[in-house]
């Protein structure tokens, strides 16, 4: 636990060279060794948002990276658009694979990472943060609360490893 | 699983189906289509004429480019390709999770049955094999709690058309250098009949899922295609194709 509580607060604090960091980082659990950080939440299609004042940074986590393989293309939102929770925002390809993801949050797509246009391997190489995919102005902060912790989303990855 | 067999339904028209059956109905689909007409080619959802393709000679042949809602790689599809698509609830399969290489292993097992005369049936990275040749091209779209995976077996082929093709960026590594026609063969060496082989698929999908065959008619009644739904497949047009080279003129 306590060694638990100390990589949470380093994750706040250096904020993510995560593949690089993966041994302090990723969950002890015998079963996962996906990287999960403390200070975002998590939908249970394996999407991230972090909080940035009234925005969310939205992406895709260590564990479907590294299920989905290289990433070849990102298939971005346009800014300007509604997503809503639960819904569709975009597509990721990997090798021979088209894989919607799903919008963690509502709101307003208020920017998308250009840099994945030429560079989709960013998803993989850096997930929580060169890899980010939109960031979203928040329409109901609430969304964010019923979201994973990172407790609980460690807790679904090993389930899903069982 | 619905059992849909048509035979040369054209192959944009087929595309448009498939999308429709993945993202708006619940059932479990099986399209099996004997061949396409006219020859076509498909790119997968990222691809780029100009990278792929020999778009001049493709537009002197007038030879139609669609870009299809899966991933994957490039095509060329005519009355010689057999398809084959698995649309599936997740529910459907004994997989933890829905992602590309968990699935592609599931197609291994789900095809084997179908191969048993044939030496050396195998998965080879993320390509239906015979020893080290490939016979099928397969790509997958994945959404929540759905997957699709279709693929065109090479029944027979005809190398004036691989012509159209570039060598990919990204190819795989049991490949090695070798050329289209040194990589690929034809299933139609290996099987007594185009029709001996879909009863094998038919009786080896049999194996895992109850077959219940459904005409394209009432697949249009019970599954009407003015339920919305995301449309991702696009046809290039000639002034696409023309601007994807015209970058390429200039400098030229």
């Amino acid at each position: 636990m306590a060694l638990r509580s100390l990589a949470g607060r380093a994750a706040v604090v250096f904020r993510l060279r995560c593949a690089t960091s993966s041994l302090v980082f990723s969950s002890h659990s015998p079963f996962s060794t996906a990287v999960v950080l403390d200070d975002l939440k998590y939908a249970k299609t394996h999407e991230w948002v972090r909080v940035e004042g009234d925005c969310g940074v939205v992406g895709i986590t260590h564990h479907a990276q590294e299920e989905l393989g290289d990433v070849v293309f990102v298939d971005l939102p346009e800014v300007g658009r509604q997503v809503a929770k639960g819904e569709s925002f975009g597509v990721v390809e990997s090798v021979k694979a088209a894989s919607d993801i799903y919008s963690p949050i509502s709101g307003e797509v208020v920017a998308v990472n250009s840099e994945l246009a030429d560079s989709p391997a960013l998803v993989n190489k850096g997930p929580f943060d060169e890899g980010w995919i939109m960031k979203v102005k928040l329409k109901d902060n609430e969304e964010v609360c019923s979201l994973l912790g990172a407790e609980k989303y460690r807790e679904l990855l090993e389930e899903s490893t069982h | 699983m619905k059992l849909l067999r048509l035979q040369g339904f054209p192959i944009l028209q087929q595309l448009y189906l498939e999308e429709r059956l993945l993202r708006a109905t619940t059932h479990n689909w099986c399209l099996i289509n004997q061949g396409t007409n006219p020859p076509a080619i498909i790119v997968g959802i990222s691809g780029k004429p100009e990278k792929l393709l020999d778009v001049k000679a493709v537009l002197q042949d007038n030879i139609p480019v669609i870009r299809r809602f899966s991933g994957g790689g490039t095509v060329i599809v005519d009355t010689d390709t057999v398809f084959v698509t698995l649309i599936c609830r997740r529910d459907a399969v004994t997989l933890p999770d829905l992602y590309p290489r968990p699935i592609m292993e599931w197609t291994e097992h789900l095809y084997l049955p179908a191969f048993q005369t044939v030496p050396s049936f195998h998965l080879l990275e993320h390509d239906y094999v015979l020893g080290d040749r490939k016979f099928g091209g397969n790509a997958q779209s994945i959404i929540k709690d759905r997957f699709l995976h279709h693929t065109s077996f090479l029944w027979d082929y005809q190398d004036f058309r691989m012509a159209y093709l570039k060598l990919p960026q990204r190819t795989p590594t049991y490949r090695l250098a070798r050329s289209h026609s040194d990589f690929i063969c034809r299933l139609k060496d290996y099987m007594p009949s185009r029709e001996a082989f879909t009863d094998y698929i038919v009786k080896a999908f049999e194996q895992q899922f109850r077959l219940q065959e459904i005409s394209l008619d009432e697949v249009e009644k019970t599954q009407p295609s003015s339920v919305p739904h995301i449309t991702s497949t696009q046809v290039f047009t000639t002034a696409d194709l023309q601007q994807s080279i015209m970058p390429l003129i200039v400098k030229g």
